[in-house]
């Protein structure tokens, strides 16, 4: 009985909208039943928590705490600098026993600052403020500030402040919201199990976050090889109010859907303009994890300190979907699936498409960490020699941005930096497709990561040098001023002293000159004339 | 510049050079069977010749460099143009030419541009037509089809032709040559018959020369294979295709007695090979999708101005060669319009 109205209700609410299509793309094996029907489960507390004191886009965060302090859960530890910005709060009771420089997630194996956490195993809360149910009656910017407050930041990756983006300024009309749940990339499933799960708390914050943008539409995208997470989003749909606004819409499954330009194209035909932000089109995208933050900051006043992450890959003994608290290491997560059951090629951060290796096991899981993922050698075989670009345009035919990816090679090849941004390589979302279908094996995102770096690099460059330029420039004058006035000096110093000597030569002189210049200060156009003859 | 750390993608790729490569090769066999049968061993012994000949100055080339030979020989690439050479050249042509062809092609159109992927000319046919130039009685000698022959060469003989440059005693080049359809259409119309007096000739067939005619289709029975694994587009076989008919199409119809009607300019000669194997060899196309259908309509419309007008009979090894020229100017100006840079309304 229960399934037949389930049934009628997912009919009605199966999505009829127009999709539109990104250009390239590709198919890979998605291999998420390693993890998806592993339901998510906590982990037991770690002794140590590494918590990076920064951990979104943006200004850094301050610190807050010293070594040797207590923190409860939840306590704010790292508050943040500037409008955008994000706190960082403590996932567990404990002592402070070090702030210092620890490897984070991040490509280039950088280190950053860390709080290292011993917890106490009490788990204790900080004193929270309350929560904001009546949320509809209170003033939008008070809502914004409590999730500025809880730490919440795009959890899909790239980990942009979302009060930020929750905020688009009175001159820009949003009409839309994008919510993306498509998780394109292969082996993660953590995004599906939170929808399958925890659908009504996705769309609490879905509904906050309608609330502060007044959009029309609400648009949830998600790849259709997750039929039981677009099920359950659209059951908890049918359960609300929202359903004259909000639609659930299956996306056919192809790499990289889940990218936001490319979700923002599939659902309404628009293209974000290239350097340009979805607001400019008045679009705003969140991801599913963001909005059930969203919803555990302003209806429970939790921060945001804990996440859900997919430990998986092929030397994984049981992939797992966890709910980890920020600051877990990963050798922690990985000890907690059983640890390997085969020797890792490669254990990545992130998918395999998108992610980047860990150098070490210590590092931690940040508020943007979706995925662990230690894979095999089959899985992830090393690259044969790349041989030289045939040129035969595979790459371009994959290209979700529509760039000719073996220009921007070629270029990079040369260090043509200059023509590689003609070929707009700034539009390069690193998806990996060109380099996936490349016959030739190149390493063509490594290319356009180093090339990029470069630019930066030459661009801070520039500006360094403008700035000493502009330093030089202001020395060069001061010390010429100081020159100047250094001559003045001696120059009124000699005349002085000619004066003095003249004096002493002769005093009738003196007398003579005396009386002149008393009869000049009578007149006192003459004067100037005066006194300025002994200076020349 | 050399990137240090091992960057994203992390999984297995798709493709493969070599792999790419075979595929051709596994296209052209309908084709060379179809040649063999038509032509005889000839054909055989001129692809086992000239692969030899092109994987040895390969090998060569790459000891000479200090390189190890196999990295450069592993991509199959000169094996695909020592076949596509063979089956262009007549199934006589003595050794020592092939070989000439062979380090021609390899050494200077593709190494000495720094080898595979660098080479502006399609190796194949620059060898071509270096040795249509230098040689172009050897090059044009060509054995009539198996159906108008008079004597059928056995495979001995035609091995002694090719390794003496000479017909065995007994035998003269009259005996077992005779001309390619194109060059009977072009002799013919300048003897001002017309295309109905030509085509009462016993060389002639159901829709092009005899024999010749049905070559045309097993080669494009591979271009269609190519097609399905999606190892070539259709963007240039098509336009370049195209291009040629629509040419015939225009002059036939103004002057059919004058001008032979399309479907004989699609099946003589290499336009079907051209177009599916030669035109489309990556290293020396167009890489844009636009680009390439500009560069295959004016292969196609070349091949028949120079058919036509031009002072050899066959065009497909200068309208290529030609247009290798204008690819990457064609590219630059064919640029897909980036995502996000305006234009296209959705
Ligand atoms: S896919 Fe690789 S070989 Fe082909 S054009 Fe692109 S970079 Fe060159
Ligand atoms: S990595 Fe960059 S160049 Fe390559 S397919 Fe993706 S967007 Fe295009």
């Amino acid at each position: 009985m229960r399934k037949m109205t389930e049934m009628a209700i997912l009919q009605r609410l199966s999505s009829k909208r127009r999709l539109w299509r990104f250009h390239g793309g590709i198919h890979i094996p998605d291999e998420k039943d390693l993890s998806n029907a592993c339901a998510i489960e906590p982990i037991p507390l770690p002794a140590r928590l590494v918590i990076p004191l920064q951990q979104h886009i943006g200004a850094p965060a301050r610190a807050l705490i010293g070594v040797g302090e207590r923190v409860l859960k939840g306590q704010m530890i790292a508050e943040p600098v500037g409008f955008i910005s994000a706190p960082v709060h403590a996932s567990s009771s404990g002592l402070v026993v070090a702030i210092e420089q620890h490897p984070v997630p991040h490509p280039s194996g950088l280190s950053a600052l860390c709080a290292l956490i011993e917890t106490d195993g009490e788990d204790r809360w900080a004193e929270l403020p309350p929560p904001l149910t009546d949320y509809p009656q209170l003033d939008p910017g008070l809502i914004r500030e409590r999730i500025r407050w809880a730490g919440v930041v795009g959890m899909g990756g790239a980990s942009f402040p979302t009060s930020v983006k929750l905020s688009p300024g009175t001159d820009r009309e949003i009409q839309t919201l994008v919510i993306n749940g498509a998780e394109c990339e292969p082996y993660i499933t953590c995004d599906d199990r939170l929808m399958r799960e925890r659908a009504g708390h996705i769309l609490e914050g879905v509904r906050i976050m309608h609330h502060l943008l007044g959009v029309k539409e609400v648009l949830i995208g998600i790849e259709d090889n997750k039929p039981e997470a677009i099920e359950a989003m659209r059951l908890a749909l049918a359960e609300t109010d929202m359903h004259a606004y909000t639609e659930v819409v299956a996306i056919p499954t192809l790499y990289p859907s889940g990218g936001e330009k490319q979700l923002i194209r599939i659902l309404t035909g628009k293209e974000v303009p290239t350097n340009g932000i979805p607001a400019q089109i008045g679009i705003v995208c969140q991801n599913v994890g963001s909005a059930a933050a969203v919803a555990d900051a302003v209806l429970d006043g939790r921060p945001l300190i804990s996440r859900v992450v997919t430990v998986t890959g092929r030397a994984i003994a049981h992939p797992r979907n966890l709910e980890v608290p920020v600051g877990t290491t990963a050798d922690h997560l990985i000890a907690h699936c059983g640890g390997y059951r085969a020797t890792p090629r490669k254990l990545l951060c992130g998918g395999p498409m998108m992610g980047f290796e860990l150098k070490q096991t210590e590092t931690p899981v940040t508020k943007s960490s979706n995925c662990v993922l230690a894979l095999t050698a089959e899985e992830s075989p090393s690259a044969d020699a790349a041989l030289a670009c045939i040129r035969c345009g595979r790459c371009a035919e994959v290209c979700p941005a529509k760039l000719l990816p073996q220009q921007l090679y070629w270029h990079a090849r040369s260090k043509d930096l200059d023509r590689i941004q003609d070929y707009n390589l700034f539009d390069c979302i690193e998806c990996g497709c060109c380099a996936q279908v490349c016959p030739s094996h190149i390493p063509l995102v490594q290319y356009y990561r180093y090339a990029k770096t470069e630019i930066w690099a030459r661009e801070q460059e520039k500006r360094k040098s403008e700035l000493a330029r502009a330093r030089h420039a202001a020395k060069q004058a001061r010390l010429e001023r100081q020159e100047q006035e250094r001559q003045a000096r001696l120059r009124k110093q000699k005349a002085a002293l000619e004066a003095k000597s003249a004096g002493d030569a002769d005093p009738k002189q003196v007398a003579i000159e005396a009386a002149r210049r008393r009869a000049a200060a009578k007149k006192p156009g003459a004067s100037v004339q005066r006194t300025d003859t002994p200076r020349d | 510049m050399k990137p240090s750390v091992v960057s994203s993608p992390h999984v297995p790729r798709v493709n493969r050079v070599d792999r790419l490569m075979l595929q051709v090769l596994v296209a052209l066999v309908p084709g060379i069977v179809a040649m063999i049968w038509f032509f005889g061993w000839g054909v055989l012994i001129n692809i086992t010749l000239a692969v030899s000949f092109a994987v040895a100055a390969e090998a060569a080339i790459m000891l000479a460099r200090r390189r190890p030979p196999m990295v450069a020989i592993g991509d199959l690439s000169a094996v695909v143009t020592a076949v596509l050479f063979a089956i262009s050249v007549p199934p006589t042509l003595p050794w020592w030419l092939t070989l000439l062809g062979m380090v021609f092609a390899i050494v200077l159109v593709k190494q000495l541009y720094g080898g595979m992927g660098y080479n502006p000319f399609n190796p194949a046919m620059a060898a071509y037509v270096f040795l249509l130039i230098s040689y172009p009685v050897a090059m044009t000698t060509w054995l009539a089809p198996n159906m108008l022959a008079e004597h059928h060469l056995s495979f001995l003989e035609s091995l002694r032709i090719i390794l003496q440059g000479a017909p065995p005693t007994g035998l003269d080049w009259d005996a077992i040559s005779s001309a390619t359809p194109l060059d009977e259409m072009r002799g013919k119309l300048d003897m001002d018959m017309t295309i109905e007096q030509i085509r009462q000739s016993p060389l002639w067939g159901a829709f092009g020369g005899r024999g010749w005619e049905w070559v045309g289709n097993w080669f494009l029975l591979g271009g269609v294979y190519l097609l399905w694994r999606r190892i070539i587009t259709w963007h240039i076989p098509v336009s370049m295709l195209l291009g040629l008919l629509v040419c015939a199409g225009i002059f036939w119809s103004i002057e059919p007695q004058t001008h032979p009607f399309p479907a004989f300019h699609l099946f003589s000669g290499a336009a079907i090979l051209g177009a599916f194997f030669i035109a489309t060899d990556p290293v020396t196309a167009c890489t844009t999708k636009k680009g390439q259908l500009v560069f295959g309509a004016t292969i196609g419309v070349l091949v028949y101005v120079i058919r036509s007008w031009g002072g050899y009979p066959d065009a497909v090894a200068f309208a290529v060669l030609l247009m290798n020229i204008a690819a990457p100017t064609i590219d630059y100006y064919t640029q897909p319009r980036v995502f996000g840079h305006g234009g296209e309304r959705g």
